[in-house]
């Protein structure tokens, strides 16, 4: 069987994890993009697998075994309200749900499906937009993520791969849960580019943060500015990832692709547009090709504007894994949008591009500069690094 | 992570010590092997007599330019040079109050008695990690900062609203405003998405520090 450019991991059933009917984490993101590229013609059914479901030895990589017990028996009713705070279940971010550990560990084993496809070598890259959930800690849960299936993965990878693992994680907010599982791990480099923790949650993700004991130097953190724009963020994104890969020399590379950075996401304060969103994939396109022999994983993310932008930020993940990306060129399928325009709560875009959707930005000049000096702290040592 | 408020929580319990009689060179030795800064100087019955930095070394150094001059210097007993006057703290001192003890006397580190007995160490370094913890910056949280008149209640107010919303506070701050009529009262909250407590706290007519709007700055 010939070897596939890239496999779309999906199925219905993982609009399953949804909180409650008002919970801003909305996986109907992930419908709202599996139509947009059939309308588009871009995506045939025989690329499309069914997540799997993760056993929960395969979510003990990361989690704790009480912790995934708990999340199992508030999913059936049977875990107090109090044992539940301890693990971050029960609150406004995460509530509790029917059936949550189900849900939960469909999106890991959508993750691992993905995985297993790229080293195995049935496809170059794998995207499984229903991942993501990079908040999730050993313990806890954070910030709209239960199990942290990236984290998982990557420990999968590691133990059943044996490779080296570079995670790029481009949402707006910090991505804390995978750092923090590999702080002190030399063979996974983490790479976060987020909205600095000032105000935005989680608050960490500091360009001090790097790393501890024998991983010092493998974590890697570039927080940018409020109503830091596409030219600034882009520069960011694409010099750290080229000057981190060069440096880290990885066997397989996995991003994060919450959809958040983006002007219109009503939870950060971040300036891109769609421009952000074409060029983000196309790098790691090109670097999994040239370092990682193509071997590369998307997850989604964040992204609680699900009408107007997540389905053309993840749609774009899959047309550049595709060589697809001259669809961005033509309207928007007008399939998708009578089919959906009814639903929306804001107007559905009619083209892929945003145009000039930003204000003007007064201290843009400023907020620049401020991002370029916050690149070079977080390069630093890696620049150091190859002087010698 | 356990909260942190007394010194005995916080301090080190095995400290490095030389006796009185030892020589200078001795705890040089000792600086430099366990990468410290301060060393407690102790007499045969284990009570602190003195404490010596490392800039106090530096202070009876030879110049770079006559490093080879008086060498037999080094030979000479600590209690030479130590610092005879300790600032010290007892292990049950509030972490609060032992702080601004390092502000007022500039020092590096602070030994802990129990009567006449070295039981413990704190350095600047314990003192901020723990000042961190205190502001809860290591857990993940949103930031909200809110200007509030600098009269008696404002706090339990704006409290009553998080306690409304079920919105779990990590760590409060109130920090001074420029213009002493008012306060900024700095919370930490468990949670992602502060939109609607933000709204509500508003429309109760506060003032929420925020990044500003484009165009508003």
């Amino acid at each position: 069987m010939m070897k596939k450019d890239a496999v779309f991991i999906f199925s219905n059933e993982q609009l399953s994890y949804r909180f409650n009917e008002k919970h801003p984490f909305n996986h109907l993101r992930l419908q709202l993009t599996y139509d947009l590229l059939k309308s588009g013609n871009v995506l045939s059914d025989e690329l499309i697998l069914p997540p799997r479901i993760a056993t929960d030895e395969e979510i003990s990589l990361i989690h704790d075994q009480a912790y995934i017990e708990a999340v199992q028996l508030a999913g059936h009713g049977k875990l107090s309200e109090g044992i539940a705070a301890n693990y971050g279940l029960g609150t406004d971010d995460t509530p509790i749900f029917k059936q949550m550990h189900e849900a939960s560990a469909l999106l890991v084993g959508g993750t691992l499906t993905a995985v297993d496809e790229v080293m195995e070598g049935r496809a170059n890259h794998a995207l499984h937009l229903g991942g993501g959930l990079h908040h999730g800690f050993r313990g806890k849960a954070s910030g709209f993520c239960i199990y942290n299936d990236s984290s998982i993965a990557i420990e999968y990878m590691k133990r059943k791969y044996g490779v080296r693992v570079l995670y790029v994680d481009t949402d707006a907010h910090h991505g804390d849960g995978v750092q923090w599982a590999f702080y002190d791990d030399p063979d996974v480099c983490t790479l976060s580019i987020h909205e600095t923790g000032r105000y935005l949650f989680p608050g960490t993700g500091q360009v001090h943060e790097k790393g501890a004991g024998k991983g010092y130097g493998f974590s890697i953190n570039v927080p940018v500015d409020a109503f830091t724009e596409d030219d600034s963020f882009l520069e960011v994104y694409e010099t750290s990832f080229r000057e981190v890969i060069e440096f880290f020399k990885p066997d397989v590379i996995l991003t994060q692709n919450g959809a958040d950075a983006h002007h219109f996401d009503p939870l950060t304060h971040l300036c891109s547009t769609f421009k952000t969103f074409k060029r983000i994939p196309k790098l790691a396109h090109k670097l999994a090709h040239q370092y990682c022999n193509g071997r590369w994983i998307a997850v989604g993310g964040g992204g609680y504007d699900i009408w107007r932008v997540v389905p053309r930020a993840w749609s774009s993940i899959w047309l550049t894994m595709t060589n697809q990306t001259a669809l961005i060129d033509q309207p928007i399928p007008s399939d998708w949008l009578t089919k959906w325009k009814e639903h929306a709560e804001s107007e559905l875009p009619t083209l892929w591009d945003d145009g000039k959707i930003v204000p003007q930005i007064p201290r843009k000049p400023e907020i620049t500069e401020k991002n370029k000096k916050t690149l070079e702290k977080a390069l630093f040592h890696i620049r150091n690094e190859k002087k010698k | 992570m356990v909260f942190t408020i007394i010194i005995e929580q916080i301090m080190k319990r095995s400290v490095i010590t030389v006796l009185e009689s030892s020589t200078i060179k001795e705890a040089m030795q000792l600086l430099e092997l366990h990468q410290i800064r301060h060393i407690p100087i102790v007499n045969e019955q284990k009570q602190l007599v003195g404490i010596v930095s490392d800039s106090d070394i530096r202070d009876a150094s030879p110049s770079i330019f006559h490093f080879t001059d008086h060498l037999d210097d080094f030979s000479k007993p600590i209690s030479s040079i130590m610092k005879k006057h300790v600032i010290t703290a007892h292990p049950l001192d509030f972490v609060e109050e032992v702080s601004t003890l390092f502000y007022e006397h500039h020092i590096g580190c602070l030994p802990i008695l129990e009567g006449d007995h070295l039981v413990g160490i704190v350095t600047e370094t314990d003192m901020l990690h723990t000042l961190v913890e205190l502001m809860g910056a290591h857990q993940p949280s949103s930031h909200i900062e809110v200007k509030v008149e600098n009269i008696t209640g404002k706090l339990s107010d704006i409290a009553a609203i998080f306690k409304d919303l079920k919105v779990n506070i990590t760590s409060v701050l109130v920090y001074p405003h420029l213009d002493p009529a008012f306060k900024v009262l700095v919370f930490r909250v468990q949670t992602i998405d502060p939109r609607k407590v933000v709204k509500v706290i508003e429309e109760k007519g506060y003032d929420v520090i925020w990044p500003s709007e484009p165009g508003m700055l």
